[in-house]
């Protein structure tokens, strides 16, 4: 996609061509009805689940699936089939506003940075490459040893994590544009930097950022529930999925499959969906 | 210059974790003179710019300084867990490299038809799905039901490679399933390119077998960006690593940086993160060198 084309061709039909893209791919329609399931159950599921997923009965403790307990129950007796539909909710807050913190940061960084260049450039460049030198999951982690585990300390460590790596992709998106004569333009009306950035440049990289949003959604989704996984993600008596197969996945050897199986299923469905509908959305856009 | 930078960023990261070194390792009970003490001893109660220089200006030698908790040198611990971390890494590449890039290849040769979707769509789920999901998955499957595997990673003492090995099969399936997605990707990608390529057509044109355009024309060119992504995905390895040498119980460095951060042990955590951020580099530097190296217009200086 260049940008001498977008600037030429008028905006609507472009749009309409990216939709009928999308409507005929069939990865990316199942990926979105996936997607649209869990939000459903991270806004309803308290209403649908058919029993109250904080609830433990000792008399049912470990019981494998029957008709009373779809998924079986847990060690604490809960009801492992409404904890799953409850267990969307958490994640799919935590993560998609951790995604809006890095993705925002980093366009404007990145931004920034391409429109600039020089010393700036230079200097957050070399910051960035420090950071990037280093596994996601290792700065999530120091970040939540250092704050303290809570969903507003692993937004905001997700969220700056991201930053640096949303940034080197917006900036590049800044730097292809920058040259076009639209922007030279700008300049010679004298509009200010800000405004070159926020109303001429800005728009016309909304593609990349809008892939960057749902790939790194993908990813924010995959670290939560790592991060969960770990003991410094969200915290009990949360019926995250990731904090759940922590919370079980001791028992398996003996036998009680139910408590982490029917989770991980729930965690693979909504990150496979999550980065189908990331795949046909990039995918459409490049065409 | 991004290892200087690197070290300062860890450094000041240990200090942002909060609590006093001294009373962390005495426990809350422990008189206050006693903590001062220890602070002392340890030389964390000196300006940070001092701790700072004194830290790396060791560990540049190789002297990582004392772990708190263990009261012992940090080095041998990194080094064990690095140790058994590349044996866990050396299994996961063994398995990856050649499936990553024969299923790559194979996706790219059939490009629009079902098994290239099969194989696209396989490897973008199983690059997606976290470490300890497919892990558990694979534990309940080949460890609990068919039981062919055992779900820890470690050996018994004493055990030969073979059976080493066998250990850590099941604990690298997740890190093959993460890391397939992402080379096969590139192989695919770098593949497609290469059998558009004029050359590709002349050498088609001119009248050479199939084979022999795929083997000396087609793989030479396309492979070069796949190994480019397989250094670089050194770095993320470590990340993956923490997860499942958790999920099955290893002593690798992963495992290490985690502990290390749980018990706020300093010493051990930025020599775990900065060991590991010091492969990551170099790693990227080999991935950068190897394919000046490969790609004869690099090697001569010319620019395309």
């Amino acid at each position: 996609m260049s940008g001498e084309a977008l600037t030429e061709a008028p905006a609507r039909p472009a749009q309409w061509e990216i939709a009928r893209l999308l409507l005929r791919s069939s990865a990316f329609l199942v990926g979105l009805a996936i997607v649209l399931f869990w939000v459903f159950c991270s806004l309803f599921g308290a209403e649908i689940a058919p029993q109250d997923p904080y609830n433990t009965d000792l008399l049912s403790q470990l019981a494998p699936p029957s008709a009373d307990h779809w998924f079986g129950t847990d060690a604490l007796g809960r009801d492992m089939f409404s904890r799953v539909i409850v267990g969307a909710r958490d994640i799919l807050t935590v993560a998609p506003l951790a995604t809006l913190i890095g993705v925002a940061g980093g366009a404007m960084l990145g931004l920034v940075t391409g429109y600039f260049g020089g010393v700036v450039d230079n200097i957050v460049g070399r910051l960035i490459d420090a950071v990037l030198a280093l596994p996601l999951l290792i700065v999530a982690l120091m970040a939540l040893v250092a704050l303290g585990p809570s969903n507003g300390a692993v937004i905001l460590a997700i969220g700056l994590s991201f930053t640096p790596i949303v940034a080197r992709t917006v900036r590049s998106a800044v730097l292809a544009e920058r040259e076009l004569d639209y922007v030279a333009a700008a300049r010679l009306r004298g509009e200010s930097a800000l405004h070159v950035m926020g109303v001429e440049i800005l728009p016309n990289i909304l593609g990349p950022i809008f892939v960057e949003l749902t790939v790194r959604l993908g990813y924010a989704i995959f670290t939560v529930a790592t991060l969960s996984f770990l003991g410094v993600g969200l915290q009990p008596p949360s019926p995250d999925w990731g904090l759940a197969i922590s919370e079980n996945y001791g028992l398996i050897g003996g036998g009680f499959w139910w408590t982490v199986l029917f989770d991980a299923f729930a965690i693979m469905s909504l990150v496979v969906a999550v980065n189908l509908v990331a795949d046909g959305l990039q995918t459409a856009l490049d065409a | 210059m991004t290892l200087a930078l690197l070290s300062v960023l860890v450094f000041a990261g240990g200090q942002l974790l909060p609590g006093d070194v001294g009373r962390a390792v005495l426990g809350p009970l422990a008189d206050a003179r006693a903590v001062a003490v220890l602070d002392h001893q340890l030389g964390v109660d000196r300006p940070l710019p001092v701790q700072y220089w004194e830290w790396i200006s060791r560990f540049v030698v190789g002297d990582m300084g004392m772990s708190y908790i263990y009261r012992a040198p940090v080095a041998p611990f990194v080094a064990s867990a690095l140790v058994n971390s590349l044996k866990l890494a050396a299994v996961a590449f063994v398995i990856v490299v050649p499936l990553a890039i024969a299923g790559g290849v194979t996706a790219a040769l059939n490009v629009g038809r079902w098994l290239d979707r099969v194989i696209t769509l396989t490897g973008l789920s199983a690059t997606v799905v976290p470490e300890f999901v497919s892990g558990i998955v694979l534990i309940l499957v080949f460890g609990v039901w068919l039981n062919v595997f055992p779900i820890t990673a470690a050996s018994p003492p004493g055990a030969g490679l073979l059976t080493q090995i066998y250990y850590l099969i099941l604990p690298s399936a997740p890190l093959v399933l993460v890391l397939f997605g992402y080379i096969a990707r590139m192989a695919r990608a770098g593949t497609v390119t290469a059998l558009e390529a004029d050359y590709t057509r002349t050498a088609v044109l001119k009248g050479l077998p199939y084979p022999t355009v795929i083997w000396r024309h087609v793989l030479r060119n396309a492979l070069l960006p796949t190994i480019a992504v397989i250094a670089t995905q050194a770095g993320y390895l470590i990340g993956g690593l923490i997860v499942v040498e958790t999920l099955f119980h290893y002593q690798g460095v992963g495992g290490l940086i985690y502990g290390a951060a749980k018990s706020h042990d300093f010493p051990m955590l930025e020599a775990g993160i900065l060991t590991v951020g010091t492969i990551y580099v170099f790693s990227s530097l080999a991935a950068d060198l190897l394919s000046v190296r490969l790609n004869p217009l690099l090697r001569f200086g010319a620019r395309s």
